[in-house]
């Protein structure tokens, strides 16, 4: 996977999977300090310290319809390649939180890709979780919350056609404004 | 230069499309739609289920079709991503593999609206994944 978007579309279904009720987003692009942080909070339902420590085992998985399971090993490796850590906590019944960091400059950093695509797919996933995302770079900010947007359509699903493709111009002309030059 | 989107305009959108979606309500049971479920799982998503979601989204409100169109997890069938499942109202789910934007053309043109089924379908016995 070459594209962050697509990472976080991928790791963001394990915090569905778990039941959270909020999932959290946030990227921090520090050009400066040579550093793009990506973190992922959830509130659902959290693994036991061994589920945590096997995690990043691609022969590992909580499915029963496979055996291996490789959202997070592919990530993991991802970062480590361009010189950036992962680091994985997790407790049981309160939630989990992934912090992963890229060397920003490294070339194999992967792209941010289509983030309003990945946010739209999340943000009209089945169990309703909420998602709340916030990219911060040198030029800005932006966040976006369904619950907010949620709050405005009063009942209209975010998966109306109109609804959608007003929300991904939205989303994308938002961080094009705070969009740093890679 | 244009204005920024943002949250105020969502409100105005809401007001017109709120008459809209009345009118297609009375269709809103979901038996009566036609549903497609995309596998999105790491699997899935490395060989490209994003663009191929995309795609049955875009091309089908191009199309005027009114279609469920959702995200799922790993159907099991990971050699053969992007799967996805097909169900025409009233009928058994379809599984189909190596679903790219040419194929997911064709299943338009003739599953969905011709009802013939297309090569490329997983034939096993299946029952819709239930997390």
């Amino acid at each position: 996977m070459n594209e962050l978007a697509l990472h976080i579309l991928d790791i963001a279904q394990n915090s569905i999977r778990a039941n959270a009720g909020l999932i959290e987003i946030r990227i921090h692009e520090k050009p400066d300090d040579n550093l793009l942080q990506m973190e992922i909070e959830d509130n659902g339902k959290g693994m036991s310290p061994q589920q945590v420590e096997q995690a990043a085992n691609p022969f590992f998985t909580s499915r029963t319809k496979r055996k291996v399971g490789l959202g997070l090993p592919l990530l993991k490796q991802n970062a480590e390649q361009t010189e950036g850590s992962f680091q994985l906590h997790s407790e049981e019944n309160k939630g989990t939180q992934l912090q992963v960091n890229f060397g920003f400059h490294h070339i194999d950093r992967p792209v941010l890709g289509d983030m309003a695509g990945t946010l739209l797919i999340l943000a009209a996933n089945e169990k309703q979780a909420e998602i709340k995302y916030s990219h911060e770079t040198p030029k800005g900010q932006f966040e976006f919350d369904t619950r907010e947007v949620k709050k405005e359509l009063d009942g209209i699903p975010l998966s109306t056609p109109e609804i959608r493709k007003f929300l991904n111009e939205m989303i994308r002309e938002n961080l094009e404004q705070i969009q740093i030059s890679e | 230069m244009n204005k920024i989107k943002s949250l105020a305009d969502l409100k105005k959108l809401k007001e017109e499309v709120q008459s809209k979606i009345k009118l297609r309500e009375k269709g809103d049971n979901p038996d009566n739609l036609i549903q497609i479920k995309v596998s999105m799982a790491t699997c899935g998503i490395a060989s490209g289920a994003k663009d191929t979601m995309n795609y049955f989204i875009e091309e089908l409100d191009h199309q005027g079709i009114d279609a469920l169109i959702t995200q799922t997890g790993c159907m099991g069938f990971c050699y053969a991503e992007p799967t996805i499942e097909l169900t025409m109202p009233g009928k058994q789910p379809a599984i189909y593999g190596y679903v790219d934007k040419a194929k997911a053309q064709e299943i338009i043109d003739k599953h969905i609206k011709l009802n013939e089924l297309v090569d490329g379908i997983i034939p096993v016995s299946y029952k819709t994944i239930d997390e």
